[in-house]
């Protein structure tokens, strides 16, 4: 399954592989710019079909990311599955309450986590060993902060709060408190 | 001439401060303001860079985010602010052809923006106040973590630049419309209307299209004081809501914070502050881009009525975009999430990516060009803007947000090459073309350290940008710390881009300092002797 993981690596290709282009074009225009040349008119069809290209890449990228990336879904119309575990979890002057249970789940389980926060802005985000992210959210006083994922990767994370909320708030990180289950296939194989 | 004297006397000893006019003193004072505070925040931004690799003992945690917190706004209203004031109060008059309404009101501005941004960073090196510029509710009113009369003065001193801001803007505005004295009577309302952009959106619907009041540049300048008028009254009113809460802590009351929906707030201060991030930024830039190419051709820009449409399109896009800010905020309202995170922000691709085009066809135009210092630094803005915007975009994307946001990616190769190569390189560029306009005719003291300016900002920049947003692809948050030197082999690259660019920064500082001269700088901030209202002194 996709995860976060894959996406960022299908960014940065298509980012770097846009800058490299884009760097390169300036420097050519900047070279070609202090030649001679017989005219420099720009045609208007090609002007316009620029604003096209634009308006494809704009419009597309969301239509390509909804359809590829699987939490957007999920993301987006919450209320409409039904989750397989929930976590009510809560934030208090710079520390996360966690459940007295220990955060475990079962691999390819849909988990929702519901924190709530007490004072502050404050953030929520899983990540991996490696420090990569997994995903986050913000966690706002006074409203329902939750987040619908589906864990299919076997492993052990970190829950660490992604937004500043005062420099006490900066070591808000519960280390290797979540742990995903070995999945069926990988465990038969 | 030796070393000494051309430090004392500046390049040859050209410039002649006793020559300038009001007007030319007034730009090259702001200037002056604008560079002394791009020094603050390279510095800052520097010790940031080292603490981002090590934590020195010198440097207490708290004084780190309270160098965070200062650096943005030290860098936009210190630094950017000064310089795109000194421009336009300079290009406006210039385009009009009359001159600036006001140069009293002016000095206004510049003295608030300079005393306002000294207060409030001032503030935060004493006391440590580190809300950041997010100010996200209700922690500019914990007064467990800071000092309240710290964040009294730190607020005052925003208060400072936004009532300069608000002079500055009246200064614009009336300058574009006003009969100055013996004059004939000016078409008022015919020239706001023109510099908003409602006239040419009612040209579109006339068979017989009328004449543009206002030139292009204009135009762009009056629209991103549109927003530039919108934010300051969102963070006044901010302002003042939170020096409340201060006052009455002072006074001993406590203020119940949960008065207050944090949200709501979010929503509201976020709308005001990306009027300026995607609101005036953008539209000054794209101003500044064609003015800049009419300066550097001497010919039209290409497809002026569609860049005058663009401008209307960005001003109107640049009200709905707020909520890509709010994309990780789960109470926040999928549709607002959608048509105005996603599907109006891909708009700022489209009007951005116009004014590249547009300006890349009018130098394309003019071939062959000479290689000079505003058309490199201008070609340079723009590969920034090329590189930030599309970084934007993709963040601005739902799915892509939940493992982006905070991260370094934001903050790097979007803020940081958007301000520092988009923007700042595009400044610069209007520096290098105006400065023998406004100083009679000085020359630069070295065209060697010209170019060290230009590659080392330009590599320094994009190489700064790229190495925080490979980091954050990997994880790393902004506005955190690691310890354990998680990412600093990330973090030392980024720390030797940064350094580059303290290094371009040095290379410009010197150069403008030696071709004005000690003693010009000096006599910059004398009053001036020729009595004028004049731009230019009459022989130039």
């Amino acid at each position: 399954m996709v995860d976060s993981t894959i996406v960022l690596n299908g960014q940065t290709i298509v980012y770097t592989l846009y800058c490299v282009v884009i760097i390169l074009l300036v420097a050519w225009f900047g070279y070609k710019a202090t030649r001679p040349a017989k005219t420099g008119i720009v045609k208007t069809w090609f002007f316009y079909s620029f604003v096209g290209m634009l308006t494809v890449l704009g419009v597309s990228l969301h239509i390509v990311t909804s359809h590829t990336i699987p939490w957007v879904p999920v993301d987006l119309h919450r209320s409409e599955y039904v989750p397989d575990k929930t976590f009510q979890i809560t934030v208090e002057k710079h520390a996360f309450t966690l459940p007295s249970e220990e955060l475990v789940i079962d691999c390819n389980d849909l988990v929702l986590f519901d924190v709530t926060s007490n004072d502050l802005t404050y953030g929520f985000g899983v990540f991996r060993q490696d420090n990569s992210m997994v995903f986050q959210m913000q966690v706002v006083p006074g409203h329902k902060n939750d987040v619908l994922w589906r864990f299919d990767k076997p492993g052990v994370y970190t829950i660490r709060s992604t937004e500043y909320s005062g420099p006490r708030g900066v070591f808000m990180i519960e280390k290797d408190v979540l742990k995903v289950l070995e999945c069926k296939e990988s465990a038969d194989s | 001439m030796s070393f000494i004297k051309t430090l004392l006397q500046g390049e040859e000893g050209l410039f002649k401060p006793d020559s300038l006019t009001p007007m030319q003193k007034l730009v090259l004072r702001f200037v002056l303001v604008g560079l002394v505070y791009y020094g603050f925040a390279v510095i800052e931004g520097m010790i940031m860079r080292i603490y981002e690799i090590e934590p020195v003992p010198l440097i207490s945690r708290n004084q780190f985010f309270a160098i965070l917190t200062a650096h943005p706004l030290v860098g936009i209203f210190g630094s950017t602010y000064a310089l795109v004031f000194g421009a336009f109060l300079f290009v406006v008059p210039h385009q009009m052809k009359k001159p600036l309404f006001s140069i009293k009101l002016a000095n206004w501005s510049l003295g608030l923006l300079g005393v306002g941004t000294f207060v409030f960073w001032f503030a935060g090196f004493i006391s440590h106040y580190a809300p950041l510029y997010t100010l996200y509710w209700p922690l500019p009113a914990d007064f467990e973590q800071f000092s309240v009369w710290g964040g009294t003065f730190f607020i005052l001193g925003i208060a400072l630049v936004m009532v300069g801001t608000v002079f500055f803007i009246i200064n614009i505005f009336k300058t574009i419309v006003y009969t100055p004295e013996g004059w004939k009577k000016q078409p008022g309302g015919a020239l706001f209307a023109s510099a908003i952009g409602y006239s040419g959106l009612r040209n579109l619907f006339r068979k017989e299209k009328k004449e543009h009041h206002v030139s292009l540049p204009v135009a762009a300048i009056a629209r991103g004081t549109i927003d530039m008028t919108l934010n300051t009254a969102i963070i006044l009113f901010t302002g003042v809501l939170i020096l409340v809460y201060m006052v009455a802590a002072i006074l001993g009351f406590d203020l119940k914070e949960s008065a207050i929906d944090a949200l709501l707030y979010k929503n509201w201060f976020w709308w005001g502050l990306d009027l300026i991030a995607d609101g005036l930024v953008l539209i000054f830039v794209a101003g500044t881009w064609y003015l800049l190419a009419t300066m550097i051709t001497g010919k039209k820009v290409f497809m002026q009525n569609i860049a005058r449409v663009a401008l209307l399109v960005e001003l109107i896009v640049s009200w709905t975009v707020w909520s890509h800010h709010l994309l990780s905020d789960q109470a926040q309202p999928v549709i607002l999430k959608v048509i105005s995170g996603e599907m109006v922000t891909a708009f700022e691709l489209i009007t951005q990516g116009l004014a590249f085009f547009i300006t890349l066809a009018t130098l394309w135009a003019a071939r062959p060009l000479k290689m000079t210092n505003e058309l490199k630094f201008l070609l340079g803005g723009l590969l920034g803007f090329a590189l930030a915007v599309p970084a934007g975009i993709m963040q601005a994307d739902v799915g892509l947000n939940r493992i982006l946001h905070n991260t370094q990616w934001i903050v790097g190769p979007h803020v940081h090459v958007a301000v520092l190569v988009g923007l700042t390189m595009t400044l610069y560029a209007v520096v290098y073309l105006l400065f023998p306009i406004v100083t009679n005719g000085a020359k630069l003291y070295s065209q060697k350290l010209a170019n060290i300016h230009f590659w080392a900002h330009l590599v320094g920049g994009i190489g700064m940008g790229a190495f925080m947003g490979m980091a954050g692809l990997k994880g790393m948050l902004r506005r955190s710390l690691y310890l354990e030197g998680e990412f600093n082999l990330y973090m030392i690259l980024a720390g030797i881009c940064g350094a580059l660019l303290l290094i371009a920064f040095l290379a410009f500082f010197v150069n403008i300092v030696m071709s004005v001269g000690l003693q010009g700088v000096i006599g910059i901030f004398k009053p001036a002797k020729i009595k004028t209202k004049d731009l230019l002194p009459e022989a130039a």
